[in-house]
């Protein structure tokens, strides 16, 4: 009997890391497959040979610009604020245990763009600065909404109806500052109204890169901790985990590498919200969200990129596309959740 | 074996500036079965919150082995004193096994991968709760006294000496109460594990406790054998409720029968109080 049950865990167990690790793999897979077709897709077709020899430094004609100058940056820079994106969602929806903590519902996203296009139209800011203005900004809103749903410890769905409040009053800001705006600082701070991968430059990959190796690393060295938080606070504070403090650094970790992604992209929309919620039902109970959520935010930043730019009639951002997505998916899943009252 | 021996020193603790422990002190029997009964608000709850350190004291303090247990790194708390809440949550989707396995939480690293030991515990501890057939199932489609066993099997994996549950028979019918307090009381027998739970019905601590506590308003009104504690006088000072002790003629430990307004057909004695026998309503009596 001792013997059996033991088999009956460790087959358990084993089937699920081979899930786990079938839906990171299949993810992954998918991530390499995107990012080598954009490289041979778009207004032109660039053989695959063409895009290995550019990628390895050789002078081809014609494709040394637009795979090195125009496809290869945009790609990048969509794996990354994809991955950013994913990873930081997710964090917070597991960590207030609701697919709508995500961080561009609760006005994490929008306080990085109130305050950019404050200082570009107000402060008559450009470049990084502006950049870091809004990091710091988005810092500080996600910081306002903890202090402001705080009492006797957060309560998830309180934190959640004070951001999506938070959000609407940034909004009205961002709509006030852009009515007062003159012509010429418009186009800049639209830029950051619509997450949008136009005019992305090399110089914007490093960073993203930091970001992401501090900031992720960050998250993903806390993620045991992060997933008994699944099982409530106070479970997880029977588990050992210090709640409080796992709750900060998550906390500032993936606001981290959500202003910095928003600071290249803009905001693009749903992307946070969607990645982390797909991540969930594909990996069900087996193991960490997080890393499956930042490869279906690669995922979905490049798909959404790719048929902006080519699929559609005319030209739109990636916001366009994601926001279009997006909505649909969140109305979906609040009558799901209604419905069966389940959480994360 | 090592028993480890919990206490509160004039603990007070409350929400906000709400008090709700007044200065109480308590004394875990080691290795015995402790039942924390009282009125509603009475503080059970925010006792056994406090002593789990879900809680922060605003004054005194919880000693676990004589040290204070707010200074204790979490991790090193949570191998030696489970606490099972009393709405925990389970993740949509999770199976029974692993749930049972994040009971192993504290006892392994950052990065240390599960080891042998883990699926040893992990599998005793779904045979102790009778889960063993359940293991691969989600755990959203059992039924809520199959999940009360899993969520004891979680508490079980986590291989703590002494194990605090708030209400763990709620919401379950009463041949599931018995199964689950049974549970306890093997577990207690077999590994000499230190119980302390808050129970509802008095009758069911009275007869599982070998320690019975029973608080009023904050504080500890009496605590002892159940013979000593549960008595006509404790149930009118703790539940302002005139009530009958009888010995249980099942397990000899005393039990519990209220006097209401309304179906008392037999003379009470020992309470003195008048019989009100003017009965127009046949609603029965609920107690617990």
């Amino acid at each position: 009997m001792q013997a059996s049950s033991i088999d009956i865990v460790w087959n358990g167990r084993a089937s699920r890391m081979r899930r786990r690790r079938l839906v990171i793999g299949s993810l992954l897979t998918l991530v390499v497959l995107l990012f080598a077709l954009t490289l041979m897709l778009g207004q032109t077709f660039t053989p695959p040979g063409e895009v290995l020899r550019v990628l390895f430094g050789e002078e081809v004609q014609g494709a040394s610009f637009t795979v090195g100058q125009l496809r290869l940056p945009r790609a990048v820079l969509a794996v990354l604020t994809g991955l950013s994106f994913g990873l930081g969602g997710a964090a917070f929806q597991i960590m207030l245990r609701n697919p709508l903590a995500s961080p561009d519902i609760i006005g994490i996203n929008l306080g990085a763009s109130a305050a950019a296009v404050f200082a570009i139209v107000v402060l008559q800011m450009n470049g990084p600065a502006v950049s870091v203005f809004a990091v710091v900004a988005a810092l500080g809103v996600a910081m306002a909404i903890y202090g402001l749903s705080f009492r006797d410890g957060v309560a998830g769905t309180r934190l959640i109806l004070i951001g999506i409040g938070v959000a609407a009053m940034l909004e009205s800001f961002i709509a006030y500052t852009l009515s007062r705006a003159p012509a010429w600082s418009l186009q800049e701070a639209m830029r950051w109204l619509a997450g949008s991968l136009n005019g992305t430059q090399t110089s914007q990959t490093l960073p993203l890169l930091v970001a992401l190796f501090l900031f992720g690393g960050l998250l993903l060295s806390r993620a045991r901790d992060l997933d008994t938080l699944r099982l409530g606070d106070d479970t997880a504070a029977a588990l050992g985990t210090n709640v409080a403090a796992t709750r900060i650094i998550v906390m500032i970790a993936a606001v981290g590498v959500i202003a910095v992604a928003t600071a290249v992209a803009g905001p693009v929309s749903f992307v946070a919200f969607l990645a982390g919620s797909i991540a969930a039902r594909l990996v069900g109970g087996n193991g960490s969200i997080l890393l499956p959520a930042a490869l279906l935010g690669a995922v979905l930043v490049m798909l959404a990129d790719y048929a902006g730019q080519f699929l559609l009639p005319s030209r739109y951002p990636v916001g366009v596309v994601t926001g279009a997505l997006g909505a649909p998916y969140l109305i979906y899943l609040i009558i799901r959740v209604n419905r069966s009252g389940g959480s994360l | 074996m090592i028993t480890h021996t919990l206490a509160a020193k004039a603990l007070s603790a409350g929400y906000g500036d709400t008090v709700v422990l007044n200065g109480l002190d308590l004394d875990v029997p080691p290795g015995r079965i402790t039942a924390i009964v009282g009125a509603n608000a009475c503080g059970k709850s925010t006792l056994l919150r406090a002593m789990s350190r879900l809680l922060s004291p605003h004054n005194g303090q919880v000693l676990l082995d004589g040290k204070s247990i707010h200074h204790m790194p979490p991790r090193q708390l949570a191998k030696m004193l489970g606490l099972l809440p009393q709405s925990p949550i389970a993740p949509e989707g999770i199976t029974v096994a692993d749930l049972v396995g994040r009971g192993r939480h504290p006892h392994q690293g950052m990065f240390s991968r599960w080891s042998r030991g883990d699926d040893e515990a992990v599998a005793a501890a779904l045979e102790m709760t009778k889960t063993a057939g359940l293991a691969e199932r989600p755990v959203d489609e059992l039924s809520g006294g199959q999940r009360q066993r899993v969520w004891i099997a979680m508490a079980l994996a986590q291989r703590t000496d002494l194990l605090l549950l708030d209400e763990p028979t709620t919401f379950l019918d009463v041949s599931h109460q018995i199964e689950v307090l049974d549970l306890l009381t093997d577990l207690n027998h077999s590994r000499g594990t230190t119980i302390v739970m808050v129970l509802h019905d008095l009758n069911l601590a009275a007869r599982y406790a070998d320690h019975l506590v029973a608080m009023a308003r904050g504080r500890l009104h009496v605590s002892g054998p159940a013979e000593e504690v549960l008595t006509e006088e404790t149930v009118r000072h703790v539940f302002g409720l005139d009530s009958r002790i009888i010995s249980d003629p099942i397990s000899g430990r005393p039990i519990m029968l209220p006097i209401g307004r309304h179906r008392v057909t037999a003379e009470p004695t020992g309470t003195g109080a008048p019989l009100p026998y003017s009965s127009d309503n046949p609603q029965k009596e609920d107690h617990s």
